[in-house]
């Protein structure tokens, strides 16, 4: 489905602020993976993902995604395949615009100047109600009057609306307070098995990283330190996990609200 | 005052309310819309004029609508190329082309600054001529900017509320999310300059032949002026459906013409038009903004005198 092969950027490069975010790195995906990534803070998995996703382009290497070479591809351009969540619930949806307007944007199809049909408002009221937040009433509201809980739901169903070849989750629960998370976190793993997505999720929740999912990496210093899947990743626990860390890296992981959480 | 010139104050008003009104309405698809300050207006409200008169001079009046607003999307499409594939910041890209339009529209008037069209045939001569001998005769200015305005709503109306307007507002409303989404705000900002710009030379254009004159200086200002008005129309409709709002936008151009114009028959010279229109606009922005400050402000006042006692 989705193979980096030895992708590498380094930002301001030849200056004082030189960093190296990704180093040679190497990914495969089959079709329906599920994959949670973990590692400390700048290990480079946020990088990963614009990587992925086009924000910016790879110094060297190439990425493919469902046989098709998107390494220089524009960045809206992949959007129309690859999903994305952020952590910020505000980065997904335009607040003064309407929810079914959102929705619309999201939706696409149709030609540059056609109008949201009746069919697909109803279409729309009907994916709302599976979030089971009374959304479907307020569709005529501004997205700006939602709660942050509200607003990244909506903004999953925005991504996966069309469903997307990948979908790319940066820690998209961890700005909800915990009870919002857990449900945001439900619905995603129903959306995703649902619709059979491949899908890549970081967390800084060890143990939620070890639960969703088939397949755990592990990133350090631009780097996958650990691929974990199949038999090696069953019965795991996060004390294995963080022992597994120290022997790779050498040092003990140091991110508190990994550990704390 | 009687009651003839009063109303003659109020058909003024009107006439120039609508007219500038679609410059209001070209901002409140730039500036509201799509969250660009578009600096090129003044530039691009001339150009249109020029364009206008040049063509209505050389004997097809009708032809000058579509040509001024042809010029003004042009305009508009430099100003976006600018910004969004040259990386000039939005404003500067305005002020670029803002400066470079003064030449373009000496040169478009033939090497003059001053055009006259006292004999030409206008959209409005024509007109006048139709509504001779009706109870309508004298009021071709009013009907003529009130059709353009009324057309430019329906079209925003409903132009904004297709597939291509939605990511037009997106673009405007959230960078962050159409940065990371499959609309392409290139295309968008561009769509977008060069529809309020065609808007914009419409504007020029009209006002240049309900005058019979264009002067290399008819547009100064303007971005100010419809600023000003777009924020007062903000004030009475900022809220509801887009057509609602750009009628709202229409009406705060009225307004700002109606207090002018009562203005100046109280003796204000005409030349404080500008300073007016940029207290109006620094008084529209400042005010919500003070207003937010203000409990914070009493507090510390507040608190500052208790500790004195």
């Amino acid at each position: 489905m989705l193979t980096l092969k030895n992708v590498s950027k380094t930002f301001n490069p030849g200056t004082v602020n030189e960093k190296t975010a990704l180093t040679g790195v190497d990914l495969h995906l089959e079709p329906g993976d599920f994959v949670s990534i973990i590692g400390a803070n700048g290990a480079g998995k946020s990088t990963l993902f614009n990587a992925i996703a086009g924000s910016f382009y790879p110094d060297t290497g190439s990425i493919t995604l469902d046989g098709q070479d998107i390494t220089f591809q524009p960045e809206f351009r992949r959007a129309r395949t690859i999903g994305r969540l952020f952590q910020d619930p505000m980065r997904g949806s335009a607040p003064g615009m309407t929810i079914e307007e959102n929705l619309a944007l999201a939706a696409g199809g149709g030609g540059w100047l056609s109008h949201v049909s009746k069919a697909e408002k109803a279409a729309f009221r009907e994916r709302l109600a599976l979030l089971d937040m009374g959304l479907e009433d307020r569709m005529r509201q501004p997205v700006g009057l939602l709660s942050g809980g509200q607003r990244q739901a909506l903004t999953l169903l925005m991504a996966t609306m069309v469903p997307p070849k990948l979908l790319l989750l940066d820690e998209h629960t961890a700005a909800l307070d915990p009870g919002t998370a857990e449900k945001v976190l439900a619905l995603t793993e129903s959306i995703v098995r649902d619709n059979k997505l491949t899908c890549m999720m970081i967390t800084h929740n060890m143990s939620s990283a070890l639960e969703l999912g088939n397949r755990t990496l592990m990133m350090d210093s631009g780097r996958i330190i650990l691929d974990l899947k199949g038999e090696a990743r069953q019965g795991l626990t996060v004390a294995d996990l963080l022992r597994m860390f120290k022997e790779n890296v050498g040092k003990a992981l140091d991110n508190d609200r990994m550990l704390l959480s | 005052m009687s009651l003839s010139s009063m109303w003659g104050l109020v058909q003024t008003a009107l006439e120039l309310g609508l007219t500038c009104g679609l410059t209001v309405l070209a901002l409140f698809l730039s500036y509201s819309m799509l969250n660009v300050c578009d600096l090129s207006t003044d530039g691009c409200f001339t150009l249109g004029a020029a364009v206008g008169a040049v063509v209505a001079i050389s004997g097809h009046p009708w032809l000058s609508i579509p040509a001024a607003m042809g010029a003004g999307m042009l305009s508009g499409f430099v100003t976006a190329v600018l910004q969004t594939r040259m990386g000039i910041e939005s404003l500067l890209a305005g002020i670029i082309v803002n400066t470079g339009l003064y030449s373009i529209n000496i040169a478009v008037m033939g090497k003059s600054s001053l055009l006259n069209m006292n004999k030409t045939q206008t959209v409005f001569t024509g007109l006048k001529a139709l509504l001779k001998d009706t109870p309508l005769a004298g009021l071709q200015d009013l009907i003529i900017a009130l059709i353009a305005v009324a057309l430019v709503i329906v079209f925003l109306a409903l132009f904004l509320r297709t597939r291509l307007g939605l990511a037009i507002r997106a673009t405007g409303n959230n960078p962050d999310m159409v940065r990371s989404s499959s609309i392409n705000p290139v295309f968008t900002t561009t769509v977008g300059l060069c529809i309020a710009n065609a808007f914009t030379g419409l504007s020029g254009c009209l006002l240049a032949q309900s005058q019979k004159s264009v002067n290399i200086d008819i547009g100064s200002g303007m971005v100010t002026i419809a600023l000003a008005s777009l924020l007062i129309g903000q004030t009475f409709m900022g809220r509801g459906s887009i057509a609602k709002r750009a009628v709202g936008m229409v009406v705060g151009s009225v307004v700002f013409r109606l207090v002018y114009t009562i203005a100046l028959r109280f003796n204000m010279p005409a030349f404080m038009l500008k300073l007016v229109s940029s207290v109006i606009v620094i008084a529209a922005i400042a005010g919500p903004y003070f207003k937010t400050q203000l409990p914070m402000l009493r507090r510390r006042l507040a608190g500052s005198g208790k500790r004195e006692g």
